[in-house]
């Protein structure tokens, strides 16, 4: 008989690795799958100064630091995996690998986080990384004194336009709306800079350029008239999508895609719960998903406390 | 000097990259920093190391001098985006690769040019 987990965990960022601290202490036999890289988001911040207890530090080396603190109790991290197929309605969750392997366990944790959204137009996957890009942090210095689109209208959009302005000559607005959601000082801040402009409610429509991007379409909502803009690159920063689609056929999402769980992380199917960025909720921070994470470890240690 | 804090061998300098790439037959080379794009690379490329014992897995560091030879290797124009990789076939360049690329992308540059 093939070995059987007490819990299997999808996703190995703040909620997946918190989870995986909580369980593999707890002395569950505790197996981690995560389809992206340890840390997760954690890993996209650059400095993380709202985590408490600590200071100020890289998202990478808080991720690098949850991975040890995982592994030294005893848990199973297997990281940039392929899952090919779920069968989680069953006592016994199972998936397989895209490899072949197959894994199964009593109990599920899905922490699977969420990713940028992009705009998903003509030009999208010609242009990434020749001009396109969705980390100001990695690629702004490939923009010194060039005019750059930064498309988005909440927080991460303003704050990171005005960080590009450090380095490109001018930094043009695009978003869809006539005000902004972002908070008030954020707005601010980019209304003062002199070297930001706006353009509203429009929309990208098409990237096009050589070797490297140099123009976009943009659609004025309100009129239907399309015009062209030189740009050397565009930074996009319209929100993340959750990432539950694999698992909608079993547990119950919202319209927005999100898990749907009581307050103890259960979801709608016995002995699966859900944590993180991925579940209905207001807050996503490190800080939230930390606690969904040590909430579904628990409940799912109750779980099959109870079963045993 | 070592600039990057990963799993696998960091590159120092460009002579030492071009007596790797002479005495191996196939070499993967991440030249990026400590930022989000190339994080996931090295890791990929430390889980790789393991399984695939025909590839020589290395990094480089994107801001030391050195890594000039790749910044400004023509197969490398018009790269806008961390990390740069290059996959080198008998010494040759076989295939660069700019931003972030995940394990199934990887994985095929690895069997087309370096198998
Ligand atoms: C640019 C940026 C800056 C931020 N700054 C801060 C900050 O300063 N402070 C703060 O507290 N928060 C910040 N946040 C938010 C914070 O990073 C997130 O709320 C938190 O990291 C989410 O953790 P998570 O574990 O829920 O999901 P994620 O970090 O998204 O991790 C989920 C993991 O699961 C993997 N996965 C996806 N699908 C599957 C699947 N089907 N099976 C297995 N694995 C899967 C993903 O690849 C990923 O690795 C920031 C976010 C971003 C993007």
């Amino acid at each position: 008989m093939e070995k059987i987990y007490d819990v299997m965990i999808f996703g190995a960022g703040a909620a997946g690795l918190s989870a995986g601290i909580y369980a593999s202490r707890g002395k569950l036999d505790t197996l981690i799958l995560s389809e992206g890289v340890t840390g997760g988001q954690m890993v996209l911040t650059n400095e993380i100064a709202n985590y408490p207890g600590v200071e100020t530090v890289k998202g990478y080396e808080l991720a690098d630091s949850m991975k040890r603190q995982v592994k030294s109790f005893g848990c199973t991290l297997k990281t940039n995996v392929k899952i090919k197929e779920y069968r989680l309605s069953d006592e016994i969750k199972e998936v397989e690998l895209g490899d072949g392997r197959v894994f199964r366990a009593k109990a599920a944790i899905l922490a699977p986080g969420g990713r940028p959204r992009s705009l998903n137009i003509p030009g999208e996957k010609e242009f990434e990384g020749r001009g396109i890009s969705y980390c100001a942090t990695c690629d702004a210095d490939f923009f010194k004194d060039k005019r750059l689109v930064v498309v988005g209208g909440g927080n991460s959009a303003l704050e990171e336009a005005v960080t590009l302005t450090h380095f490109a000559s001018h930094v043009t607005i695009v978003h869809q709306f006539d005000h902004f959601q972002a908070f008030a000082h954020a707005v601010e801040e980019a209304e003062r800079n002199p070297k930001i402009s706006f353009i509203m409610e429009s929309e990208l429509r098409e990237y096009s350029g050589g070797e490297t991007l140099e123009k976009v379409k943009i659609e004025n909502l309100r009129t239907g008239e399309v015009s062209e803009l030189e740009t050397d690159g565009v930074f996009v920063f319209i929100g993340y999508i959750p990432n539950t689609e694999a698992f909608r056929d079993f547990v119950e999402t919202n319209q927005n895609g999100e898990f749907v769980v009581d307050p103890l992380m259960k979801t709608s199917l016995p002995g699966i719960y859900a944590a993180g960025d991925c579940v209905a909720k207001r807050y996503r921070q490190v800080t939230t998903s930390v606690s969904d994470g040590t909430i579904a470890a628990l409940s799912a240690t109750e779980y099959i406390r109870t079963k045993n | 000097m070592k600039y990057l804090r990963t799993g696998i061998q960091e590159i120092e300098t460009a002579d030492e990259l071009q007596k790797i790439i002479s005495e191996n037959e196939n070499v993967m080379v991440c030249c990026g920093r400590m930022g989000p794009m190339c994080i996931p690379v090295y890791e990929i490329m430390e889980e790789l190391e393991e399984e695939r014992p025909g590839v020589k897995f290395y990094s480089m560091a994107f801001d030391s001098p050195e890594s000039g030879v790749i910044r400004n290797a023509p197969e490398c124009r018009g790269f806008m985006g961390l990390p740069f990789t290059m996959y080198y076939k008998n010494g040759q360049v076989a295939k660069a690769t700019t931003s972030i690329q995940d394990m199934s992308q990887i994985t095929a540059n690895l069997d087309q040019y370096l198998a």
